[in-house]
């Protein structure tokens, strides 16, 4: 039987949905017992979301104050801590998760799989290589503790439990170490849906010309209710947040609805799309590579389709 | 003397569109233009220009890998690291094998920082910079988009999901870097000429004393399923009435 311990992501009050899509990944291994470590300075709140996710067996609440900012450096070892007689340990594939997780996997000396987006029983799984280009099946020699992050993308989250999990409170007695330290963060906080989940994503590339324009795609998401994501081109020159960049070596992203405007369609950035439900590329260039994989194309000027389109969706026409 | 270690990986050029074999066994790479991980390549120019401001005084370059990887290295040493390091094996590396025998390579240069791309792109892992730094029971700072040395300190943003985080690290450190850390300089070809006579050190890995073995079994390649063109509008009404019809808007 397989023991698989998540490491929950949040941010000191809330459980980041991506937890519970580690949890659905879990649940498709089968007689999986469900344990989610929640480490944090206070985790009451945390602990008790993480127990009502259906799926999940009991919850370890590790509280400590060196935990009230999320540093590898600082948690790995705590991880490591109560891993022994898990057969599993999984986090999401977040920049959290992708932080930590290999930290994990080398104190505890085991390998680790990035990227999980199947897993087909207990030793093996496939994920993504070469930015989505090849699948590969993963095949692990059973009995090998393994250590992997979860694709959060390829996941539905876990729905509600009927029943609340029980919640343990754990010590901790790793040693933690002070030579890295949290400064601060800066981000733009908005009223948007988040980027990594929500529902409808308005995304621009290169061709908006500058952070000014790019304005005009914030007030379509505010139409639609929508997250704003941008292609690496528009964020390497200043249109928008580090934080928007959808593609290999940014957010893979599964929204219903993928609205692409002046986005070329380069494969590193298609990668990061190619779970939606429904693509739309509006392009200037009738040969852009986006339009191979839209659902719906628009051959035009983004400057005048994107504020048509707020205006038809606002007056309900 | 203050040493910067460089990690760089020998991958299938950033251009190229990877295809899977028909048979399955991996990816097409015969004739295939290979070229330093992108991301390596930032971590090189990051290294080059903390010495440039004299914080410090050697950059070195390494790389774990069969012969051809030589291109890559003299291409660093081009760029301009002062030498290079090759650990020389034919076998597959996976990144907990790749963390190791840089570990030994830490202990071997004793440098002030550790500078690793945060990810290769040919197998995506983004694993080895983290591993280092466990095994080296020293800081890491990941995903790196700005980094300034203070004495014996480093102060690094990192982009992260929510946005830009800072971290203070006590050196020695591992960093890992991402696209926006820097713009990597082009090779000019004098340099090409000079870096032939800059020394280059090859290693057999099995000397090292690290297990090569793979923990993991490919077992199949696949292309990923294909998503097909779809229908193309001619104006916004028509863009939105498509949506309307699939129960989007």
């Amino acid at each position: 039987m397989s023991k698989i311990l998540i490491v929950a992501e949040h941010d000191g009050a809330k459980l980041n949905p991506a937890t519970a899509k580690c949890v659905s990944c879990a649940k498709a291994i089968a007689d999986a017992e469900i344990v989610v470590a929640v480490f944090a300075a206070d985790g009451a709140a945390v602990a008790a979301q993480a127990a009502a996710v259906s799926g999940v067996t009991r919850v370890l609440q590790v509280d400590h104050p060196a935990n009230a900012h999320a540093l590898a450096a600082t948690l790995a070892p705590q991880v490591a801590q109560l891993a022994p007689g898990y057969s599993h340990v999984f986090g999401p594939s977040t920049t959290f998760g992708k932080d930590l997780m290999p930290r994990v996997a080398a104190l505890l000396d085991t390998p680790q799989l990035s990227d999980v987006m199947a897993a087909e029983s207990a030793t093996r799984f496939r994920r993504p290589m070469y930015a989505g280009n090849a699948i590969v099946t993963v095949e692990v020699a059973a009995g090998t503790q393994l250590v992997a992050t979860v694709r959060t993308a390829s996941f539905e989250a876990a729905p509600a439990a009927a029943a609340a999990a029980p919640i343990e409170a754990v010590a901790v007695t790793a040693e933690l170490p002070t030579h890295t330290r949290f400064v601060s963060v800066s981000g733009a906080r908005s009223d948007r849906p988040d980027l990594q989940t929500a529902a409808r994503v308005v995304s621009g590339g290169r061709a908006l010309g500058s952070a000014d324009n790019f304005k005009i795609l914030y007030d379509l998401a505010d139409t639609l209710g929508a997250a704003v994501g941008a292609s690496r081109a528009a964020v390497d020159a200043g249109y928008a947040p580090n934080d928007l960049q959808v593609g290999q070596t940014g957010k893979i992203i599964a929204p219903e609805l993928y609205l692409a405007f002046g986005i070329s369609g380069a494969i590193q950035h298609l990668t990061g799309i190619k779970d939606a439900r429904t693509i739309v590329a509006v392009n200037k260039d009738s040969e852009a590579p986006i339009f191979e994989i839209a659902d719906i194309g628009l051959v035009g000027d983004l400057f005048q389709i994107v504020p048509e389109i707020a205006r038809l969706v606002s007056s309900g026409k | 003397m203050k040493r910067i270690l460089v990690s760089i990986k020998r991958v299938v050029d950033y251009n190229v569109r990877v295809r899977v074999k028909p048979d399955g066994s991996g990816v097409i790479t015969d004739g295939v233009k290979m070229s330093i991980n992108p991301f390596d390549e930032i971590a090189l120019e990051e290294a080059l220009r903390i010495k440039e401001k004299g914080l410090a005084e050697e950059v070195v370059v390494a790389t774990i890998g069969p012969a051809d990887c030589q291109q890559q290295l003299r291409t660093a040493l081009a760029m301009g690291a002062d030498r290079a390091l090759h650990v020389l094996t034919d076998a597959a590396i996976e990144p907990p094998v790749a963390a190791k025998l840089l570990r030994k390579l830490v202990d071997k240069e004793q440098p002030i920082l550790a500078i690793l791309g945060k990810q290769a792109i040919d197998d995506d892992c983004s694993q080895t910079g983290q591993m280092l730094a466990a095994l080296w029971g020293r800081p890491q700072a990941t995903f790196a988009s700005k980094v300034e040395i203070n004495g014996d300190k480093a102060s690094v943003t990192r982009e992260v999901d929510a946005g830009l985080e800072t971290l203070e690290v006590d050196l020695p450190a591992v960093i890992t870097t991402d696209l926006r850390l820097n713009e990597p300089r082009y090779v000019k070809l004098p340099d090409i000429m000079k870096a032939k006579k800059k020394p280059l050190e090859t290693l057999e890995a099995a000397s090292l004393g690290v297990p090569l073995q793979s923990a993991l079994q490919l077992l199949k390649f696949e292309a990923p399923a294909a998503r097909s063109r779809g229908v193309m509008v001619k104006d916004a009404q028509e863009l939105v009435d498509a949506l309307k019809k699939k129960g989007l808007l």
